[in-house]
């Protein structure tokens, strides 16, 4: 059963067509990565999913409801989260305050003006730091922190509403590789435990081949692939997009 | 009206655009590229009234007069090169909108200093040589001089798309307006840049004073009509656009010359004097643009602008310590009024000046609290301020509510203004929430102004003092403590609550806001709300505490007091705008005394605070506590 | 913590405040407010005129044994501020009167403010009619002519030019929208066949005066009824010039005679309006002679209108002072009573059915003598012959006394 599923998903900027009929599903648990070169138009897709941008045509069913062109809190209510290809954090607000601010939307408390935020949902907020190794760091300003730190705070967010769908965008861009690994490591981990599905996307082929179910590929803004981590490596459309002809993912990535 | 009239006037307003688009030019140009609210812009254009009118009468003739008026131009570019290198380059780190506070105090010192310089009287300068007369045209006399402004205005015009589109200089100031940090990354010295951008602006600004001599005389009340009308110019035209300037200009003067030409309009059943309406015409078109367009006529959506400062600190619970010093200081306050009794030391007077004090702190937390924490700078928090004082007189002057009943209800009408302005101005941000909320306020003040019968008109309210206990001020003076006290911390718990933080997430981050389910615009509008609802509650204190009220508590300076109380105590501080506000009342009320210059002697306190806590005050000393190892 | 840094600092202030000098009384302390720094060209000779009465008061030994002192504070041309300051001087200053103001909603609050706090208050420059009428009060006196008096010295000349077809040009604010309700009433009842053809009312400071002066001209008036001043009234002026707005029409005009107003306009002056004013140089009564020698002498500067509307009201304090033989607030309100007093426009009184002092004001033609702005064909009008009787003046005064 799948959890999200797009069709004909389209969007164009002025001339430029970002996205063009991209139709793929995402599974129940699903581990999907969306690959592909800059500019394919992966954020844009992302944009699309999670609201904040109105698709020109095309439908993105969530459970069979039509959830394109709603707002972003809407879609996130409806159980799908994200992270953003720039991290953004709350800068003026400590690591757990981040995070409570975010439980205390889900909790649907955002216009309490009584009761200091302070001591809402305390425990769960560092309950879901500790699952992002930041347990540490609660009591820190977010501005303080490192930028990989502050990709695992906004994955902490993302799972404050519990979400059937979590959409990363780039979760690991600005790392190195071992930090890398230990992220998309600990992202696998939670939607095994949770039985959650996630759809992001990542530079790195290593990563992806470890860790994705499956792989969709974007050219041009165009979906041209979509299976598992050997079909893709086997692609020949897929490799001529990345390296030209000839080149093979194993002689590449490093 | 006659056809030829009609046309007429549409040349008037051509002449009249000139100016105003000469002002307008290079406050939009600084403020592309810098993105500093220059107050003083009006203030350099005064100056350069000033100094070409010393070059027409002192030197004279064609040179002292044409060659004067580009010297002025060049004169004040230097004062603006020079007031960017030795002021505002030191505070380019502080936090947002701080430069703000610099200029502010800069319009008092030059006010002062061409006070002193020039004298009190006007100085009319002679006709422009070459240009005396007038000129026949639909059969009416247009004087010759606004045939020449008519034509300079596009020129200078042409002459800045050409500078902008054709020069290297140029392409840096376009690359600055759309994306400051691509310049640094560019590898372009960012000081030069902004040096040569104030002085090139503050050089228009020299230039369109000048070319006005002929026409009106150099004066002192100008810095601020000037001000006024560049901004809603810029604004209208959209920040940084040029072109739009000109447009905006062009739409301004035009409604206005025939708001002047219409004139009175018999309808029948009501008379009109369209002249009356140049009074907030181009607030209205402001208001009108902002909320059809919102980054102007031709002005584009601006990329979100990083700031430089120093982020903020998390908001923390006080500490026992100064919970305890708190308590002390309140206990302290309620013992004011024996203080005052005492012979030794006391006089009535304090008690006069601490609710002038307390109700400046109810204004400045409640404008903090969507400027600070709701990133929501307010140009016109005056408006709730003044609905809230209009509220209260006219209800007991038309309705004879009793005094309590009246202090009750004078909130509410702040709150529902504050709701239907709010509305629209949280769907913009930055500088164009300011001036669309400007925008609002002027229209209010406008319609009080105008609105003789039943507000007073010019006149106000007067005779609206409370009943026994409280004309006592010893009384009053609890009351408004007590109010003030749970105003403060009133906002303050909304700040620690839920509430506090959706409103800061939005402003944080609006779209990291949006993704965990907050309806920043709608927290944003409800922030917005309650601030005008607390800011009510100070008007409503503010008419009785006086007897008598007038359009004044919604003039823009007011609005622009707000803004200085919370700059100066420190926009990123809780406390900041308590302490601003002290500070700003218990100066004013001292410098006043002090001197015949008190306007510049102010200007020089506040330029010494700017320098020495680019955080505010309070800022200051949270950040040397911070260092101290302490907690705030 | 933030409640606590506030209250600190506050106290810190306000102690501050405190400052406050309190010694023993040997002079009697008279508090003057004024916009001073928003009307620098009418105040600054004014605040002269008050030196000047000063020096001579005290020269000669002051008022019941004592000197005056007179503490001057700006209001910040603001009537919020200016309460504060009003309750300053008399509370931490321990002032035994107030007087000054200039702009209208200013006057009306500290009227209503002297009212209140029973203070005796002796407005001396604001023009508005509701400071001794509508809302005038057992406390407050005026000294100036007021609007509805200047505007009545005009009328004759009004009538007299004989113009069916009138404009009026006037500051949208108090003053200068009652001014144009008196002219347009007094007009109405001396000639009922005029007609208004055109009213401009530019906000004031910020006249579109091209927009506005070819309007009046394309309304074809005979005459011009003109309540601008100032910086409107320059422009307005040079506008008109150009435009030949004022060719072969009668242009009536308030204040446009004040050297304050008349000066800036150099060469640029409309010859042969007729205006109320101050020709310092044409008076020659022994008052005023007397005055302009010691002002000239003293400031080695000719004097403005400002200067002698400071002057008297200092005179006339003095002598409110001496007849009351007191500084008791019930005292000098019975003492201004038809108090008789001699300033450089002569001798004058305050009536005491409205309070209003009789001081004229000067009426003539302007003129252009070696390219400067002066008055010709002068004439004093007392201020008596244009205010209404005592009998009508009870009812335009519903609150007081
Ligand atoms: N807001 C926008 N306005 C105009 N063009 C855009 C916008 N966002 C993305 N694009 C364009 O759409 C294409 C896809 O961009 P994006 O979705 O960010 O790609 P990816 O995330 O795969 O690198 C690019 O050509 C990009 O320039
Ligand atoms: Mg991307």
């Amino acid at each position: 059963m799948s959890v999200l599923e797009l069709r004909g998903l389209t969007k164009s900027f002025g001339g430029v067509h970002a996205v063009r009929d991209v139709s793929f599903e995402i599974g129940a648990g699903e581990f999907l990565a969306m690959i592909g070169p800059n500019g394919a138009g992966k954020s844009t897709c992302f944009n699309m999913i999670n609201g904040q941008l109105a698709p020109d045509s095309g439908d993105i069913l969530c459970d069979g409801k039509n959830i394109a062109g709603l707002a972003p809190r809407d879609i996130w209510r409806l159980g799908v989260g994200r992270t953003f290809q720039v991290a953004a954090t709350f800068g003026s607000m400590t690591v757990i305050e981040n995070v409570q601010t975010a439980l205390i939307s889900h909790a649907r408390e955002s216009y309490r003006l009584w009761r200091p935020a302070a001591s809402r949902h305390r425990t769960r907020a560092l309950e879901l730091l500790r699952q992002v190794n930041m347990q540490d760091a609660a009591d820190r300003p977010s501005r303080e922190l490192a930028y990989g730190d502050v990709k695992r705070v906004e994955l902490a967010i993302a799972l404050a509403n519990d979400p059937k769908l979590l959409l990363m965008d780039e979760p690991t861009a600005g790392m190195g590789a071992s930090e890398r690994h230990g992220l998309i490591e600990l992202v696998k981990r939670l939607v095994v435990e949770r039985g959650i599905s996630v759809l992001f996307t990542e530079h790195s082929m290593d990563v992806v081949f470890a860790f994705a179910d499956r792989i969709v590929v974007l050219a041009r803004g165009r979906l041209i692939a979509d299976g598992d981590a050997a079909s893709i490596r086997d692609n020949v459309q897929v490799r001529e997009v990345y390296f030209g002809t000839g080149k093979t993912f194993a002689g590449a990535s490093a | 009206m006659t056809l030829n009239a009609f046309l007429f006037q549409i040349l008037n307003g051509l002449s009249a655009a000139s100016g105003l688009f000469l002002i307008a030019a290079g406050l939009s140009l600084i403020f592309g590229v810098t993105r500093i609210v220059n107050l003083a812009h009006g203030s350099l254009y005064m100056l350069g009234t000033y100094i070409a009118y010393t070059f027409a009468t002192k030197i004279g003739g064609v040179t002292g007069f044409w060659g004067g008026i580009v010297a002025t131009a060049l004169i004040v570019g230097v004062i603006g090169a020079l007031i960017e290198i030795v002021l505002l380059r030191r505070i380019y780190r502080a936090p947002e909108l701080f430069q703000l506070l610099a200029t502010f105090a800069l319009v008092l010192v030059i006010n002062d200093a061409a006070l002193w310089l020039w004298g009190p009287a006007d100085l009319l300068g002679p006709r422009a040589p070459g240009f005396r007369g007038a000129i026949e045209i639909l059969g009416r006399r247009l004087p010759s001089y606004d045939l020449f402004l008519i034509v300079i205005g596009p020129l200078v015009l042409l002459a800045l798309h050409l500078t902008l589109s054709r020069t290297r200089f140029g392409r840096l100031i376009r690359a600055a307006t759309q994306d400051r940090e691509m310049v640094g990354a560019l590898g372009v010295n960012q000081a030069v840049l902004f040096t040569s951008v104030f002085a090139l602006g503050a050089a228009l600004a020299g230039l369109g004073g000048a070319l006005q001599i002929a026409r009106e005389p150099a004066n002192l009340a100008t810095d601020l009509i000037a001000l006024g009308d560049a901004f809603v110019v810029v604004v209208v035209g959209g920040m940084g656009s040029i072109p739009g300037a000109y447009l905006a200009a062009v739409i301004i003067a035009e409604v206005k010359a025939l708001c002047v030409g219409i004139g009175v309009v018999d309808f029948g059943f009501v008379t009109i004097n369209f002249s009356k309406f140049t009074l907030v015409a181009e607030f209205l078109v402001m208001a009108i643009v902002l909320i059809a367009r919102p980054y102007g006529l031709l002005g584009k959506a601006q990329g979100a602008v990083r700031s430089i400062a120093e982020p903020e600190e998390p908001i923390r619970p006080a500490t026992p310590l100064l919970k305890a010093l708190g308590a002390v200081v309140l206990v302290l306050l309620v013992c004011l009024p024996l203080l005052a009794q005492s012979t030794y030391f006391g006089s009535p007077y304090l008690l006069v000046l601490g609710i002038d004090v307390l109700i400046a702190i109810i204004f400045a937390a409640s404008l903090h609290f969507i400027m600070g924490p709701g990133g929501m700078h307010s140009f016109g928090h005056a408006a709730y301020f003044g609905l809230g004082a209009y509220g209260a007189a006219l209800l007991v002057k038309w309705l004879a509510l009793p005094f309590g009943a009246a202090l009750v209800a004078a909130p509410l009408l702040a709150l529902a203004g504050a709701l239907l302005f709010g509305w629209f101005a949280v769907r913009l941000s930055g500088v164009y929430l300011a001036m669309l909320t400007l925008a609002f306020a002027q229209i209010v003040w406008a319609a009080v102004f105008q609105w003789e019968g039943f507000t007073g008109g010019s006149n106000g309210v007067i005779g609206v003092w409370p009943p026994p206990p409280f004309d006592k001020s010893w009384v009053y003076f609890l009351l408004t403590l007590v109010l003030a006290v749970a105003a403060v911390l009133l906002l303050r718990r909304v700040l620690f609550a839920p509430f506090g933080y959706a409103m800061r997430a939005g402003r944080d981050s609006a779209l990291r806001a949006e993704a965990i389910g907050i309806d920043v615009k709608r927290v944003h509008w409800l922030g917005f709300a309650i601030a005008g609802l607390i800011c009510g509650v100070a008007g409503g204190l503010f008419a009785f505490a006086k007897g008598s009220i007038s359009p004044e508590t919604i003039h823009i300076n007011r609005s622009i007091d707000g803004l200085v109380m919370v700059l100066l105590g420190g926009v990123q501080t809780l406390t900041g705008p308590i302490v601003g506000a002290s500070v700003f009342a218990v100066l004013q009320d001292t410098v006043m005394r002090q001197t015949e210059y008190w306007r510049a002697l102010m200007g020089a306190i506040i330029l010494v605070l700017v320098l020495a806590f680019p955080q505010g005050i309070v800022g200051a000393f949270a950040a040397l506590w911070r260092k101290a190892g302490g907690r705030t | 913590m933030r409640p606590t840094h506030y209250m600190l600092a506050l106290a810190t202030a306000l102690g501050c405040a405190f400052a406050a000098p309190a010694f023993a009384q040997d002079t009697i302390k008279i508090g003057e407010l004024n916009s001073y720094k928003a009307q620098p060209a009418f105040l600054e000779p004014y605040k002269r005129g008050m030196e000047l009465a000063l020096e001579e008061i005290n020269g000669k030994g002051g008022v019941l044994g004592k000197k005056i002192e007179l503490i001057v504070r700006d209001d910040g041309a603001n009537p919020g501020e200016a309460v504060r300051v009003a309750e300053e001087l008399v509370t931490r200053e321990g002032v035994v009167m107030l007087t000054g103001t200039f702009l209208s909603n200013i006057g009306l609050a500290v009227t209503n403010f002297a009212g209140q706090k029973k203070v005796f208050f002796l407005a001396s420059e604001p023009l508005t009619d509701k400071i001794t009428w509508a809302d005038g009060n057992k406390y407050t006196y005026r000294l100036r002519a007021s609007t509805y008096m200047q505007t009545a010295m005009l009328m004759p000349a009004a009538i007299a030019a004989n113009a069916k077809r009138w404009a009026i040009v006037y500051p949208n604010y108090e003053y200068g929208q009652s001014a144009a309700a008196t002219f347009k009433d007094m007009l109405k009842k001396a000639q009922p066949g005029a007609e208004i053809v055109t009213e401009q009312a530019p906000p004031i400071g910020k006249i579109e005066a091209g927009a506005v002066a070819q309007a009046i001209d394309d309304a074809k008036p005979d005459a011009i009824f003109n309540v601008l001043f100032g910086a409107d009234l320059t422009k307005f002026v040079r506008e008109g010039n150009t435009r030949g707005v004022f060719k072969n029409r009668t242009v009536v005009s308030l204040l446009s005679g004040e050297p304050e107003y008349l000066d800036p306009l150099g060469e640029e002056t409309p010859v042969g309006w007729i205006a109320t004013g101050y020709p310092w140089d044409k008076i020659k009564t022994p008052d005023h002679v007397a005055f302009l020698t010691a002002y000239q002498k003293k400031f080695n500067d000719y004097p403005r209108l400002g200067s002698i509307v400071g002057y008297t009201t200092i005179k006339s304090i003095a002598a409110g002072l001496a007849a009351a033989k007191s500084t008791d607030t019930e005292k000098l309100v019975e003492a201004f009573k038809g108090l008789s007093v001699t300033g450089p426009f002569g001798t004058f009184t305050y009536r005491a059915s409205d309070h209003q002092a009789t001081m004229g004001a000067y009426v003539g033609k302007l003129a252009l003598e070696k390219g400067k702005g002066t008055m010709i064909d002068v004439k004093y009008v007392d201020g008596a012959s244009v205010l209404p009787s005592d009998a009508d003046t009870k009812k335009l005064r519903p609150s007081a006394d």
